[in-house]
């Protein structure tokens, strides 16, 4: 079997094993949770101390994959300068706060930037 | 949207449910899914698979967590174990979702089946919006919303994966950077509680510290140490208030 000579690991073209991995490491790892989110709908206590820990671990997961797409890209990004995506990040941020916390305006600022940084630079 | 209808057929909101597809959230959400998409053409992901992921695991952090740990070479429990723990949040999302949406009549199964279509985007929309939908008529119409934006997506990723890597270097390097800004401005702005906000800040700093002492597992350490210490530091803050007043 595939998956038994390569010790559990996959690459993209291993067939059934490639969706098999997909739908274990991925469909079932969310899902998990979507599931235990319904039966604990009813019953989770919105105010305990638990729920406020859960949401911290989440919240921080997913910091961290952010950060990492920011400092470690992959792709074309991969040849910009840290500085450039920094000062996007930083641009997007400064525009969210000042117009009241407005996701889109956040957003198309700082892809702004970093599109105008992009064409300077000659990309 | 309808909204200002106070009634009507389970089918009307279903309807209403699916033309949320042209909300900001939906429009920001598919342009992050151009982006996904450019970000696994270049991983050399075959498309099937990537269309396939799409439907199957749905939430967008959780897929670039998969495909990243595949690259890097991850066994199965390794990448399942990132993934999982990357998706907690989903739990809390769920249940804080259901008692909203629900009626007294709702069967269980078809509330576990609907809880799939739940991730940040369909989440916020859905928080958003829902308490202007009449109770009964509320399952409806978040499931024509949820399976109307995976399915959107599902076609939009097989039909962009062909051009994403003919894109201009500029439009391809934005598309792939709205992915990580448009979390960041979501997450702040759908936060709840302030445990969020700690946990953001301290979670982007964490997660470069232990990429660099332990990169392996450095999202599994940053999500709970970072996580950690962000509710430790919430917590003493709350408490120093409550004392204090």
């Amino acid at each position: 079997m595939a998956n038994e000579a390569k010790g559990g690991h996959m690459s993209w073209d291993d067939g059934w094993w490639a969706y098999a991995f997909i739908a274990i490491a991925g469909w079932l790892a969310t899902d998990l949770w979507r599931w235990l989110g319904v039966l604990a709908g009813n019953r989770l206590r919105e105010d305990s101390e638990a729920l406020n820990w859960v949401r911290a671990v989440a919240t921080a997961l997913v910091a961290a994959v952010v950060a990492k797409l920011i400092l470690y890209p992959t792709g074309i990004l991969e040849q910009s300068p840290l500085w450039l995506r920094l000062g996007a990040i930083a641009a997007g941020t400064l525009a969210f706060f000042v117009f009241r916390q407005k996701p889109a305006i956040g957003i198309g600022t700082a892809i702004a930037a970093l599109g105008i940084g992009l064409f300077l630079l000659g990309f | 949207m309808d909204v200002g209808q106070s009634e009507g057929t389970g089918r009307d909101w279903f309807l209403a449910g699916m033309r949320g597809i042209a909300s900001l959230p939906a429009i920001i959400l598919m342009l992050s899914f151009v982006g996904f998409c450019a970000f696994t053409a270049q991983a050399g992901v075959p498309v099937e698979q990537v269309v396939f992921m799409t439907g199957i695991v749905w939430a967008l952090p959780a897929k670039v967590i998969l495909v990243g740990s595949i690259m890097s070479g991850a066994n199965l429990l390794t990448a399942f174990i990132a993934v999982t723990l990357s998706s907690i949040r989903l739990m809390p999302m769920v249940a804080a979702l259901i008692p909203e949406i629900r009626t007294s009549r709702t069967p269980t199964w078809l509330l576990l089946l609907l809880s799939h279509f739940v991730a940040i985007t369909a989440w916020v929309f859905a928080m958003e919006r829902i308490q202007t939908v009449p109770r009964q008529h509320r399952i409806a119409f978040f499931a024509g919303f949820g399976v109307t934006l995976v399915l959107a997506n599902m076609l939009l990723v097989a039909i962009v994966y062909r051009f994403v890597a003919e894109f201009p270097p500029i439009i391809a390097g934005c598309l792939f950077f709205l992915t990580p800004v448009y979390f960041l401005a979501s997450i702040w702005s759908s936060a709840r509680h302030p445990v969020i906000y700690v946990a953001l800040v301290i979670g982007l700093i964490a997660g470069p510290f232990f990429y660099w002492l332990a990169p392996e597992f450095d999202i599994l350490l940053a999500g709970v140490g970072g996580g950690t210490l962000a509710w430790v530091v919430e917590r003493a803050w709350r408490m120093k208030q409550r004392a204090g007043t």
